[in-house]
């Protein structure tokens, strides 16, 4: 995404509209946040219209409610059990197949066209999460060609949050609530009694030719003001918190704390904090082929370290016990992360806490882990 | 587990013990595969398919069904005897199916109040699974079993690779599928985390919790999700009963609703 300073303009609700459309008629599908099955998921959108208006959700550890607003704001809620990796990294994909005739063999790349996604509402965290997920995919000599085009090929418009969730801790992972860099364009959303606009930054020129087609006004200091007014009140409010100092070496200096076999009693070692997390990356692949054995596919699929094949080499599996696949998850995501990627694996926003069916809080346990480690030597 | 690899077709059979006939089905329900099936294997037995009955021995039996009589306990054995490699399909087969809800009871007594004749009447005290019998080459979970995965072990065994039937849990189908999680959104109470995958999480889809139709996972914690499904009010008959269903004799869901009894 290339820079352009251009100054943040303002836009009516309804302009949001002629933007979606815009994209549509550039080729894009777009994917924004809709309402399914009482909450609020990550799928295409047909329209603004399919946006979750007046909606908000109530987030606690292992408990994820919706509620009604009493405004009509837009995007008046955080995130769900979708992030946008089911997008770019998606669940199920197919590598390769392959085919016999007599003797010969022929192996063929997988050719599904690639989508060309627009991405709107996405936040600060999932924002860090894409960038982190690119250390993962895009290292040189190792870079996954289908994701390096479905991310080259995104537009993304990101979301400023007005709202922090009771398992939000995006503040203390030092990846929100703001959208700094990595989209095209950013929305705030200003919502008063009398007034609903939103505030647009735009970053790139995609951006910015999109946008030529919208009708907007220059933002005045006063929009200004607000906006910041906004992401100040919403750092306020975040429902959890993590220290991070010292983190990593508190992880990686209590590999056998009592604590773990604490959290392992309630871990249901069930893999869904892997599979909500938005950074999380592992995958196994399957091979399936016909029954005459003519025809031989390869599949790639997410995997996740809480299950047992998961780190089954020859002769058994490395980590049996659920501590072990607590342990491995915890330390991986906030402390070997650093070492392996440079920085941490976590992001803060909180799925994680919210989706756990045993309501397990990584800021809790990461918090407890150490807590009570030998006291540094005395200076005295 | 053995691979094939003669010129002639293997030869399948398919036998049936204490069962609902369900997952035998599932193999006559592939019917657009069913003629690659037939073709990749000769169905040398099948009661329920055709009359035509050829002699062991066979290269893979599938068995549906679990033991209940004295008669079934002698004939797996034979059955043993004459397969190459045995399968078993489904919760009957593989944990003692809904039949195994007599094991926590007294037969005698049901015989009694149900029969006019209970004398005439030959059972067995419990009903098992068939690897409490004989050994057993792989087990399909299921009730019943998924015919895309009995397909998938089929042709894993016809070219010598292990089946893709994971052991971990019906969440990670749910979470591959987009489902919103019905116990964390809903406050539904589910089964899914402690239950091995296989039916693509079907109830979930539909907005119900898991029934654990597949039976344990690996390694579950059925001590820690029945402590949540407490906490979403489920009455501990409510939570014996949930695991005491189609796997009531899996070792795991045994033991948790041993730990819910009055």
């Amino acid at each position: 995404m290339e820079t352009e300073s251009a100054f943040p303009v303002v836009i009516a609700e309804k302009a949001l509209h002629t933007l979606v459309c815009a994209l549509q008629k550039a080729g894009y599908r777009v994917i924004g946040p809709i309402l399914r099955d009482q909450a609020i998921v990550y799928d295409e959108l047909d329209s603004v219209a399919d946006l979750p208006q007046g909606w908000t959700d109530e987030q606690q550890p292992g408990s994820y409610r919706l509620k009604k607003r009493t405004d009509q704001a837009l995007f008046g809620y955080t995130v769900g059990p979708h992030s946008w990796k089911k997008f770019l990294h998606p669940p199920h994909l197919r590598l390769w197949s392959v085919s016999r005739s007599g003797n010969e063999v022929r192996f063929s790349h997988d050719k599904t066209p690639i989508q060309k996604y627009a991405f709107l509402g996405v936040r600060s965290c999932e924002l860090h999460a894409m960038a982190i997920q690119d250390k993962v995919f895009l290292q040189a000599g190792h870079e996954d060609a289908g994701y390096h085009q479905r991310r080259n090929d995104s537009f993304i418009i990101a979301l400023n949050c007005g709202e922090a969730g009771g398992t939000c801790f995006c503040t203390s992972m030092k990846t929100g609530p703001q959208a700094t860099s990595g989209f095209d364009l950013a929305l705030t959303e200003l919502l008063s009694a009398d007034r609903h606009e939103f505030l647009v930054e735009i970053s790139s020129q995609i951006g910015a030719n999109l946008m030529h087609d919208v009708a907007s006004r220059e933002a005045s200091a006063e929009d200004l003001a607000t906006a910041a007014n906004i992401l100040a009140r919403t750092a306020e409010n975040m429902g959890r918190h993590l220290d991070t100092k010292g983190l990593k070496e508190r992880l990686q200096d209590n590999p056998e704390h009592p604590r773990w076999d604490e959290v392992a009693a309630r871990c249901l070692g069930c893999s869904n904090c892997t599979m909500v997390c938005p950074t999380c990356f592992c995958t196994s692949v399957e091979d399936t082929a016909d029954l005459a054995g003519e025809t031989a596919e390869r599949w790639r699929r997410w995997d996740s370290c809480f299950n047992s094949e998961f780190s089954y080499i020859h002769g058994g599996s490395i980590r049996s016990s659920v501590k072990s696949r607590y342990r491995q998850w915890l330390t991986h995501k906030l402390a070997h992360w650093i070492d392996q990627f440079g920085s941490s694996g976590c992001v803060g926003c909180g799925r994680c806490i919210s989706w756990c069916p045993t309501g397990i809080d990584i800021t809790e346990e990461a918090a407890a882990i150490g807590s009570t480690a030998p006291p540094p030597e005395d200076t005295s | 587990m053995k691979v094939f690899q003669q010129p002639v077709k293997p030869k399948l059979a398919v036998w049936k013990f204490a069962s609902c006939d369900g997952c035998q089905l599932s193999l006559l329900d592939c019917e657009d595969e069913l003629l690659a099936v037939s073709e990749a294997v000769e169905i040398a037995y099948f009661a329920e398919a055709s009359r035509a009955m050829q002699k062991g021995p066979y290269d893979l039996s599938l068995v549906e069904g679990s033991i209940t009589t004295p008669h079934d306990a002698e004939r797996i054995h034979q059955i043993r005897r004459s397969s190459r490699v045995l399968i078993t399909i489904g919760a009957c087969a593989t944990a003692g199916g809904i039949q195994a809800l007599r094991n926590f009871k007294d037969v005698k007594e049901f015989t009694r109040v149900v029969y006019a004749h209970p004398e005439y009447i030959d059972t067995l005290k419990t009903s098992t699974p068939i690897s409490h019998h004989v050994k057993v080459d792989f087990e399909l979970r299921g009730c019943p079993i998924n015919k895309t995965q009995l397909l998938e072990v089929i042709e894993a065994l016809l070219h010598g690779r292990k089946p893709n039937t994971p052991a971990h849990s019906v969440c990670m189908e749910c979470k591959l599928a987009g489902t919103v999680c019905v116990m964390v959104a809903h406050g539904t109470p589910c089964l899914g985390p402690v239950t091995h995958a296989g039916c693509e999480a079907l109830c979930p889809r539909y907005n119900r919790g898991c029934f654990g139709c597949y039976g344990p996972k690996e390694n579950p914690n059925t001590r820690a999700l029945a402590a949540e499904w407490q906490r979403l009010g489920a009455k501990q008959m409510t939570i014996r009963h949930a695991f005491r269903n189609f796997n009531a004799w899996a070792e795991d869901f045994r033991k948790e609703s041993e730990k819910h009894e009055p």
